[in-house]
């Protein structure tokens, strides 16, 4: 009976390890700003994020690099293959044997199929690329399974999420499974999904990326920032968009 | 060519006001900001606007640096006849962008 207790406990720690801790109810982030933000990010003109969108729609089908092809030679019409495109990243891609987010398989095709060199992070080319992109997927819910090759960087992005970190010894979870709802200064701390990135920051006066926002998250508990593109935060990101499966995506958002 | 965007509704009634909205993609750099190494950032902004119905100018706008980045305007307008709102701006380094709109009278 105690051997069965075990094997029972045992095997409800493997299932919470399989599962993230995910808040109850799951909301996403504009449920926690103000009523205008959020009037801003539904209204399709006055959001500005659309702008990036609209450059995005331009780049798609503008030729770049040796190749000479742009995306739409090969990915047509982005409404129909990028329609849930965004859902599904991070992603591991056993052709580059590694896990990449939405940023990363843009300029995977930009290196690789496109023969020019990688765009920059945060330089407004990749943002409206992956704005662009992000946007085909709105009403998508973030689907992203963590049971195969993406892990590892799972538990990664678990660990990071759990760990205390920097001068105000905080870690992720200390705000946003915790106090979720609370208020932080002049803000709503928000439960910490991706869903709406890359979102129009009014603080920034402009659009970035998640892994800006991350940063800025590290700033925020003055914690060594992880440089853009580097593995803590891609496992990051894994790890977020495994916790808000089901949530429906509405890129770009608009914050504070 | 700085990116902007029009919104403006394609029926309109004769005599009645029509809501005309604009959006413009540019950092309105205020001039009076440092970046990391201290160096002054220089003024970067739009400073003129113009919007016409028509060749009629209807609404025009002189920005200063107090308008945040992406400056978003919307206006009411009037018409009699069918046309076109076209709206024109400039930066303080010359650049120019244009946007333009077809509505039609009822």
């Amino acid at each position: 009976m105690r051997a069965l207790a075990a094997v029972a406990a045992s095997l409800a720690f493997a299932a919470s390890a399989q599962e993230p801790s995910r808040p109850q109810p799951l909301l996403p982030g504009s449920t926690f700003q103000s009523p205008e933000a959020r009037q801003m990010q539904l209204d399709d003109f006055a959001n500005p994020g659309m702008l990036w969108v609209e450059r995005g729609q331009a780049l798609w089908s503008e030729a770049r690099g040796a190749s000479n092809k742009s995306c739409a030679s090969c990915h047509g019409d982005a409404a129909q293959t990028m329609r849930t495109a965004a859902a599904h990243h991070p992603r591991y891609y056993a052709s580059a044997g590694k896990v990449l987010d939405l940023e990363g398989r843009i300029n995977e095709c930009v290196t690789k199929n496109q023969g020019a060199p990688a765009l920059a992070w945060e330089s407004q080319d990749l943002l409206a690329l992956t704005t662009y992109v992000a946007r085909q997927a709105k009403g998508e819910h973030i689907e992203v399974a963590i049971d195969g090759p993406l892990r590892e960087a799972y538990e990664q992005g678990r660990r990071i999420y759990f760990e205390r970190q920097g001068q105000l010894n905080l870690a992720c979870t200390n705000c946003h499974d915790r106090s979720w709802g609370k208020t932080l200064f002049a803000e709503r701390i928000s439960q910490g999904h991706p869903g709406d990135w890359p979102a129009y920051r009014i603080e920034w006066q402009a659009l970035g990326s998640l892994q800006r926002r991350l940063r800025a998250c590290y700033f925020g508990v003055r914690a060594e920032l992880p440089a853009f593109g580097s593995q803590d935060l891609l496992a990051l990101e894994v790890y977020l968009a495994a916790r808000a499966r089901g949530l429906e995506l509405a890129p770009p958002g608009v914050r504070k | 060519m700085i990116l902007g965007r029009i919104q403006v509704p394609p029926n309109v009634r004769k005599g009645e006001p029509f809501e005309v909205r604009i959006l413009v993609q540019h950092p309105m750099e205020t001039g009076y900001r440092r970046d990391l190494n201290g160096q002054a950032i220089p003024l970067h902004i739009v400073d003129r606007l113009v919007c016409r119905v028509g060749g009629v100018e209807v609404f025009s706008a002189e920005l200063g640096s107090g308008i945040a980045a992406n400056p978003y305007m919307a206006f009411y307008a009037m018409a009699d006849a069918s046309g076109e709102v076209e709206v024109e701006w400039k930066d303080n380094r010359g650049e120019t962008g244009r946007v333009s709109a077809k509505f039609s009278v009822a």
